[in-house]
């Protein structure tokens, strides 16, 4: 078996953000990394984030910083990754790529502990940069300019200390001094030998502060001091005469500020009121902003309070540190102040949000400050604060992040063409349901009833040169019908056109008049209120139109085209005639090229299933240029025309082409490349979109043309970063469509659908999926669908909380204590999160996390959810400790109570120092009320934590710990049948198929059983030979179990055939071998067939088609929220065909940081039988030429590969 | 260092285990090669960020404060070392 990996969605969550000049100018950019992934983004001026580019690195990114060099006017990029490379990169805006300046190897790859990678710090004049490791190495790089102004870097100097660990580096700013970086180090060494203990607890962290000495080109170690033993992170303070130079050192409840020769400055963290005595307050990101006569930080604690952080200092003497609290936003990774005023925060969980600053918190605030530091017997006093509403920022956009995905299951519950996907995704209070479709999101502005159902509509504008469209004119069975916009939309009757019949086309003719084709004739109107008509001759109707701005050709019924042009006065003249052979279905004018007179080809289909292409110029005028024939009768024709384009932001560099796209009846459409010259069609290309024939036409989408296309469902083709992509929107079916724009909507789309006219504009260009959020309270745990009623359970929970009733006692409290009403918000508010959501609740959870409790107590609930209505019907809050970890429906055979729901529960557990628990239970529950809701039957006590449950022969099959057990269903608890001890650690998964039971291990990979019911026993008759630490797993077929892996690897294994026969066929199933067993395992050994490096810790695996009548693949959902997928190939050929061109692309064209393609996808386990798809889909992204050389080793042309990578794309979403 | 040396399997392995914490050598004791695991582990957990928010996620902290608690684990990983025999 040989797979294709896509990635669907790619990862949405942030690891790093960096934000500078990256294009060069004045637009301030951010660089977020997404783990495999570097992304450009940039706020729009209605501070909305667009991403300009996102690329696939093929390796892990830890760590980026940007430097420029001093006098330069755009940032660089440094990446730290796995490559034991140092990569710097440089935004090229014209080709919309990042290049790579330098490339430096100095170690093994991996995430090592002494390969350098995990910091970077940058010298803050951009003359060198050191790259650090968690243990032992940093390097320094000197970065310089050569005489051709081109970025230099020097071969790297040692800064290395042996036997200490590396908490943080920075650069230090001292101005055109020699550069010095900062470190936070700790010494092991002792304590590793000193068995009393005495060492580790002396054991001290220093700060170290390392001089690049410019002139010997030698790093030294200058100063070296203690520092506070939680210190974890260091900040740059300004230097050479913006400000005192030195760190802020951030260490747990402290802020000091440090700098050689200078005494420690101390101001302790101010601390929420709630927070239980026990725990720190850890700095875990920061941000700087400079202005030329004030500079301060902003410090983001662990609990998501942002504190602003000034100093007061005479030249370089600081004489007080102040720390005041500045607002409270979610927890990020990293924090970007932009110059043109916003906050760019990246949440390590949930979705991303630009904020505006509204002030910079120069208000009274709850302050410390080392001026007022108190240190007493039990050390430094605390400074109380209450967290509050938002003051000083504003959210003005926020970007989704299905980060993390906790459970993922593929369903239609809704009955659309397409299954939707369910994830369960966030974490605590943002926790949530999110349903994606694949597909673009619209936003509806407006639906307006008409009198009668419509049948087309079109937008006109008066004069060539106007911004907005003048008319919407709509057409009925017998009549049209004109609204005019303006301030808003109303009919009228002066605009010229004839409403007594219905129109077959309306457009602009000429620069500034308007023509209406109806059955009859031609209605031409002409700006000064003239009326031309053109009659048709006899009894003959006008049955199809194809129009531009200067030529119309009418087909009439019986198949005579006729062909009209706009001459130099403006008026409409006939030009040719031509008599085809039969009726016409369609026809189609190309568009007008720039700087021509008139479009040279004119498309015509017919109902003997063949596509013309004629042409219009006047020497060889209506003679056919080529013939295409196609599988059914084409009922749309559209010439869709490609710009040429150099790159820049939209595109890749390729010359303009012209495609003609068809719909065909059997709902498919078939696109074909039209040879600019000659007018031959080549290169053709179909696909399927819907159960009707695709109406196609021609919209407007980021001032480029794009296309339009009315099946089943609407869909969009459009190029986005140099792409071409149909993507389907997420909307009802349509009839008719035409662009739109207006004052208050420049880029809209009008469309008629029953009998209703809808405006609507596309959003977020480019997305694979739009999503539908509904609101949990706490972590999604698992759920699983109640088949009867399509009703979602979900089990929540999370540890170290207080339960709803305490969170809203305390509240209630701190809402009196403070004077403010509570506004009647009830308990279910909580969870109704949304854009309303800190005006109404003035301390959202959604917001400012819930209150921390010791981490043994946890909360959790049990939840039946309706997504048709996205509304809970029952919420089942656990009570004294308990939380829910697993959950299945069952049947048991006696059938008194139909489809009960089990849930495996832990009391009171704890992780640290060991694993403990109370106790764990397993509830079994009744669905009452048409399954809305849940009544408990009763509940059993066992020893461990259920961490899987499945229904086994009308059983409940239960793993906790290591023991299996089946359960069946007593009176007052659950009976004991059978069980087996034997599993090597703790079961995780379990998934049955007729009498085999696949059993997964949280470290050993799966073990296959077999249940005897004539002896009672259950028996595990193959294992897996290799350690697999699972984190998701599923049955594909009778012998074969798919599995992910906690270090990013997805993997397939299968029972060898010869074995599952004989297993099959042994009368004792395989028992006696059993019991020989081998080495302390099973008999039997599964082979491993499948194995691929995703990079990203896959929670949940399902396989499951997303195209309607398309063959199944595997989706996953990571951790980092990205959805990706592996599809079978079906062919030797294609595997053959992919593999090279995937060899041939990791030759050409290696990945972007430096990390071997090959050694990333093997780096656990070598990677077998899978061929990267995200690979060979840059493909198209390689220079013409390279494209060429590929295709040409692969004896084929590049147009061929991109064929094959859209038809394979095609058959997964 | 005569030519000879430089081949000396003896040689070898002291720059190997000067150049990479944790190369092994035949006095290795249990503790220390426990030591090195954990410790090595530790890194690749803060390495890989995916893997860091799994554990943030698990144990409902944040990232930030879970690669802070991995950084501190990496001095004592394994409890205190045991006494020397030769003591």
């Amino acid at each position: 078996m040989y797979l294709y990996s896509l990635t669907l969605q790619r990862p949405t969550g942030i690891i790093s953000a960096i934000n500078g000049n990256f294009s060069g100018g004045k637009t301030q950019e951010i660089v977020v990394a997404r783990g495999k992934v570097l992304d450009l983004l940039r706020p729009d001026e209605n501070g909305k984030i667009q991403t300009v580019l996102s690329v696939e690195i093929f390796g892990v990114i830890r760590s980026l910083a940007q430097f420029r060099l001093t006098g330069a006017q755009k940032d660089y990029i440094v990446v730290g990754s796995d490559s034991g490379r140092i990569v710097i990169l440089e935004y090229n805006k014209e080709k919309n790529v990042f290049d790579k300046i330098h490339q430096e190897t100095f170690g093994k790859s991996g995430c090592r502990r002494i390969v350098p990678g995990q910091y970077l710090a940058i010298d803050p004049k951009g003359r060198a940069c050191m790259i650090g490791a968690c243990e032992k190495q940093k390097l320094v790089y000197v970065l310089n300019r050569d005489t051709a102004a081109r970025l230099t870097i020097s071969s790297p100097l040692e800064a290395h200390k042996s036997h200490t660990i590396v908490y943080s580096i920075c650069g230090v700013d001292c101005g055109f001094d020699n550069p010095i970086f900062a470190a936070i180090e700790l010494d092991y060494s002792e304590a590793d030998q000193d068995s009393t203990g005495l060492a580790a607890s002396e054991a001290q962290k220093h700060l170290t502060f390392y001089e690049l000495d410019l002139g010997l080109n030698h790093v030294s170690r200058k100063w070296s001091e203690q520092v506070d033993n939680g210190a974890n992170m260091l900040v740059t303070v300004p230097g050479g005469g913006d400000g005192p130079s030195g760190v802020l050192v951030c260490a747990e409840n402290f802020v000091i500020y440090k700098n050689q020769g200078h005494p420690d400055v101390r101001a302790v963290i101010p601390r929420r009121v709630d927070l239980p005595a026990e725990r720190g307050v850890l700095i875990v990101s920061a941000a700087m902003h400079k202005q030329k006569s004030m500079f301060f930080f902003l410090l983001q604690t662990e609990y998501g309070d942002i504190f602003k952080v000034t100093l007061e200092h005479d030249n370089d003497r600081v004489t007080e540190l102040k720390i005041k609290y500045f607002d409270t936003i979610p927890v990020t990774s990293s924090m970007c102040v932009l110059k043109s005023g916003f906050l760019f925060a990246a949440s390590e969980f949930g979705n991303h949000s630009l904020y505006q600053f509204k002030a910079i918190g120069d208000d009274d605030d709850i302050e410390s400050s080392s001026a007022t530091l108190m240190e007493t017997e039990e050390g430094f006093q605390p400074v109380f604060f209450q967290p509050r509403r938002l003051k000083n920022l504003v959210r003005i956009d926020q970007v989704e992040s299905l980060m993390p995905i906790m459970d993922m299951k593929v369903l239609n519950l809704f009955e659309e063409e397409t299954s939707q996907i369910f994830t369960l995704c966030g974490r605590g209070p943002r926790s949530s349901l999110r349903i994606l479709r694949p597909g673009l999101a619209i936003s509806e502005m407006a639906v307006s009833e008409l009198p009668g159902v419509p049948s087309a509509v079109w937008t006109v504008k008066k004069n060539i040169n106007d911004e907005f469209d003048a008319y919407i004119v709509v057409s009925f069975a017998n009549a049209t019908l004109v609204l005019s916009i303006g301030e808003t939309v109303e009919e009228v009757n002066d605009s010229g056109f004839l409403d007594t019949t219905p129109s077959l086309a309306v457009s602009l003719i000429g620069d500034d008049s308007l023509m209406q084709v109806h059955p009859n004739g031609i209605r031409h109107i002409r700006e000064d209120g003239r009326i031309n008509e053109w009659r048709t001759p006899g009894k003959r109707t006008i049955v199809k139109v194809g129009s531009n701005r200067l030529q119309v050709v009418i087909a009439l019924s019986g198949g005579e085209l006729i062909y009209f042009e706009v001459d130099m006065t403006g008026q409409l003249m006939e030009v040719e005639k031509h008599e085809m052979s039969g009726d016409i279905a369609c026809l189609d004018i190309a568009p007008v090229p720039e700087g021509r007179q008139r479009s040279r080809f004119l498309a015509v289909g017919s109902y003997d299933n063949t596509i013309r292409i004629l042409s219009l110029d006047p020497d060889d005028c209506m003679q056919i240029l080529s013939v295409q024939s196609v599988s059914s009768t084409p009922e749309s024709l559209l010439f869709l025309e490609v710009q040429a384009s150099i790159g820049g932001e939209d595109g890749a560099d390729h010359p303009a082409s012209l495609f003609l796209n068809a719909g065909l009846r059997t709902g498919v459409l078939f696109r074909t490349v039209v040879d600019m010259v000659t007018g031959q069609l080549s290169d053709s290309r179909s696909r399927f979109l819907g159960l009707r024939a695709p109406k196609l036409f021609s919209i407007i989408v980021r001032g480029k043309r794009a296309m339009l296309c009315l099946s089943s469902r609407p869909w969009l083709g459009y190029i986005h970063q140099g792409h071409f992509l149909l993507t389907p929107l997420s909307y009802e079916t349509l009839e008719y469509a035409a662009s739109f724009s207006s004052d208050q909507c420049a880029e809209g789309v009008v469309a008629v659908a029953g009998e209703a006219l809808r405006v609507f504009t596309i959003e977020r260009l480019g997305e694979t999926f739009n999503e539908t959020v509904i609101p949990l309270r706490y972590t999604p745990r698992k759920f699983v669908l109640q088949p009867k009623r399509k009703l979602l359970v979900i089990i929540e929970g999370d540890q170290g909380a207080f339960p709803a009733e305490e969170r809203e006692a305390a509240k209630k409290e701190c809402f009196e204590a403070s004077g403010m009403g509570e506004n009647g918000n009830g308990n279910m508010e909580m969870e109704n999160g949304g854009e309303d959501e800190d005006r109404d609740d003035p301390l959202s959870d959604e917001h400012y996390g819930y209150p921390k409790a010791e981490s043994d107590r946890w909360v959790s609930c049990i939840r039946v959810l309706d997504p048709k209505t996205s509304s809970t019907t029952c919420l089942l809050e656990l009570q004294d400790n308990e939380a829910a970890f697993s959950i299945c429906t069952v049947n048991f055979h006696d059938k008194e109570y139909g489809t009960l729901l089990a849930v495996g529960t832990a009391k009171g557990l704890q992780f640290f120092p060991k694993r403990s628990l109370t106790a764990g239970f397993i509830h079994i529950y009744r669905f009452l009320e048409d399954g809305k809701s849940l009544e408990l039957l009763h509940k059993t006590q066992v020893e461990g934590v259920p961490l899987a449950l499945c229904q086994f022969q009308g059983r409940l099959l239960a793993g906790i710990g290591p023991v299996l057990r089946l359960y069946d269903l007593g009176k007052k608890r659950l009976l004991r049948k059978c069980e087996n001890k034997l599993f090597p650690n703790t079961i995780v998964s379990i998934q049955t198929y007729r009498d085999r039971i696949f059993v997964g291990d949280i470290q050993e990979s799966f073990h296959y059983c077999k249940y005897r019911r004539d002896e009672n026993q259950l028996y595990i008759f193959a294992d897996d030979c290799v350690p697999r630490w699972l984190t998701a797993s599923y049955h594909v077929d009778f012998d074969t179990m798919a599995g992910a892996d906690k270090f990013g690897n997805i993997y397939f294994v299968r029972l060898p055939q010869d074995v599952s026969d004989e297993i099959e066929e042994d009368p004792t199933g395989g028992r006696i071998k059993w019991e020989q067993g081998k080495l302390n395992g099973a008999p039997n050994k599964v082979e491993e067939i499948v194995q691929f490096h995703v990079g990203d810790v896959a929670t949940c695996l399902q396989k499951a088609s997303l195209i309607p009548g398309g063959g199944e693949c595997m989706i996953y959902g990571t951790v980092m929220g990205s959805l990706g997928a592996l599809l079978a190939f079906t062919s030797r050929d294609d595997v053959d065909f992919f593999s090279h061109l995937e060899m041939h692309m990791r030759q050409e064209h290696p990945p972007l940081c430096g990390r071997d393609h090959m050694g990333y996808r093997s780096a656990y386990f070598p990677v077998k039988d899978v061929i990267d798809g995200d690979l060979c889909e840059q493909f198209p992204t390689l220079p013409l030429d390279l494209q060429r050389k590929i295709a040409d080793e692969l004896d084929r042309t590049p147009g061929e590969i991109l064929k094959k990578l859209e038809e394979i794309r095609n058959k997964i979403i | 260092m005569q030519a000879s040396d430089r081949f000396n399997i003896n040689s070898q392995l002291e720059h190997l285990q000067a150049k990479y914490v944790g190369t092994g050598h035949a006095d290795l004791n249990r503790f220390e090669w426990a030591v090195n695991i954990q410790r090595d582990s530790y890194a690749s957990y803060i390495g890989h960020y995916p893997l860091l928010a799994y554990f943030a996620i698990a144990e409902n902290e944040s990232i930030g404060r879970e690669r802070y608690n991995f950084m501190q684990k990496m001095l004592l990983p394994c409890g205190l070392p045991p006494e020397r025999e030769d003591d």
